[in-house]
């Protein structure tokens, strides 16, 4: 079937908040098994179109895809998301909150979660509303990467972490690869995860404006992701 | 292993040349198993697909030979080996060269200072 070999397409994906062209007539298919790095500047449509892909926000125009089906029960059992802001319950110990999950999704590894709080050193009995920014979303993305998804959505994932700690979340990522699912991330750090990436979207104030292979954009331009993107979205 | 990757060129080009530096220096000799292509992206921090085209080059180099049941090993064609090392030798003399050049020296003259060198080195070592 054609859903297993393209896990999203999007067909002429528009959003309007009002007047303002937030996303405009973006077409693109994502196939398994690739880790996607979703990049442009601040307000270029990246959360926007992270959403649409949730169901958050309903399209103005065209339709996107996910596994076949427009997103919503089907899809959210397939997607693993990690919003770009904290949605934890403070009076939660971080145990609470990975039973929540647990029990709510099917595909959540137990046993890989504690694992992996406990490499970053969290300890399931602290209380989210004690741990700082950059803790909490270490919490939020273990709760997510936890999954057995097909699709991780992930809005800056490590944006707010040390850099020792993001070297374990794309270790993270790197080992969870699997030829079945695909890693979507959004991110302004690029050189930090060039390396890990087969893919890049550039978005530009709405509009798809690269979509190609890290590889490919090196061979042709001679430059990394990092300095194109720099000179693509010079000010 | 570190492996050292640039800015201005694909990563995969730049992985399969580690690779058959690594060979060539014996870390990998012939006939040997390599590690999965797994163990090695992890270990270099690069995407598996990544690693996997940086092997697909070497196969298709020859280098290489992938092994249905056993995964891949290096091949067991000393020669061939013998010639990427002198390669990769002469490559290594050009760059050499053109940097002395560089600094106004003759090729006379850098071979007069090899030989130098070399006796120093020699004197030393006894």
């Amino acid at each position: 079937m054609s859903e297993h070999q393209n896990l999203m397409v999007c067909t002429g994906l528009t959003k309007l908040f009002g007047k303002k062209q937030a996303l405009t007539g973006l077409n693109l298919t994502l196939g398994p098994g690739k880790i996607v790095g979703l990049l442009g500047p601040n307000g270029s449509g990246k959360t926007t179109f992270l959403k649409l892909a949730n169901g958050l926000l309903q399209p103005s125009g065209g339709s996107i895809l996910i596994g076949g089906h427009a997103p919503g029960c089907e899809t959210h059992s397939i997607v693993a998301y990690l919003p770009d802001r904290m949605y934890l319950n403070d009076w939660m110990r971080i145990r609470d909150l990975v039973d929540f999950f647990a029990d709510f999704y099917a595909d959540f590894d137990l046993a890989k979660a504690m694992e992996m709080l406990q490499t970053l050193h969290l300890s399931p009995s602290d209380c989210l509303k004690t741990l700082s920014k950059g803790t909490k979303e270490k919490v939020q993305l273990i709760v997510t990467m936890a999954r057995r998804a097909q699709l991780y959505l992930l809005d800056e994932p490590i944006g707010g972490v040390d850099p020792a700690a993001r070297d374990y979340i794309l270790s993270t990522i790197l080992q969870n690869y699997s030829e079945n699912s695909t890693v979507v991330i959004s991110t302004h750090l690029i050189a930090d995860i060039e390396r890990v990436l087969d893919e890049v979207i550039f978005l530009k104030e709405g509009e798809l404006k690269l979509f190609d292979t890290v590889d490919n954009i090196r061979e042709r331009e001679g430059k990394s992701v990092d300095q194109l993107f720099r000179e693509v979205f010079a000010c | 292993m570190d492996w050292q990757l640039s800015n201005d060129r694909p990563i995969y080009l730049q992985l399969a040349e580690q690779i058959v530096q690594q060979i060539l220096g014996g870390r990998y000799p012939p006939a040997s198993r390599l590690p999965s292509v797994r163990e090695l992206a992890a270990q270099a921090g690069v995407n598996p697909n990544t690693m996997q085209r940086a092997f697909a080059e070497l196969e298709r180099e020859g280098l290489v030979l992938s092994n249905r049941t056993a995964g891949r090993i290096v091949t067991e064609d000393i020669e061939m080996i013998e010639q990427i090392r002198t390669q990769m030798a002469i490559k290594q003399i050009e760059a050499f060269l053109s940097n002395m050049r560089q600094l106004g020296f003759t090729d006379t003259q850098v071979t007069q200072l090899l030989e130098q060198y070399a006796k120093k080195e020699e004197n030393k070592d006894v």
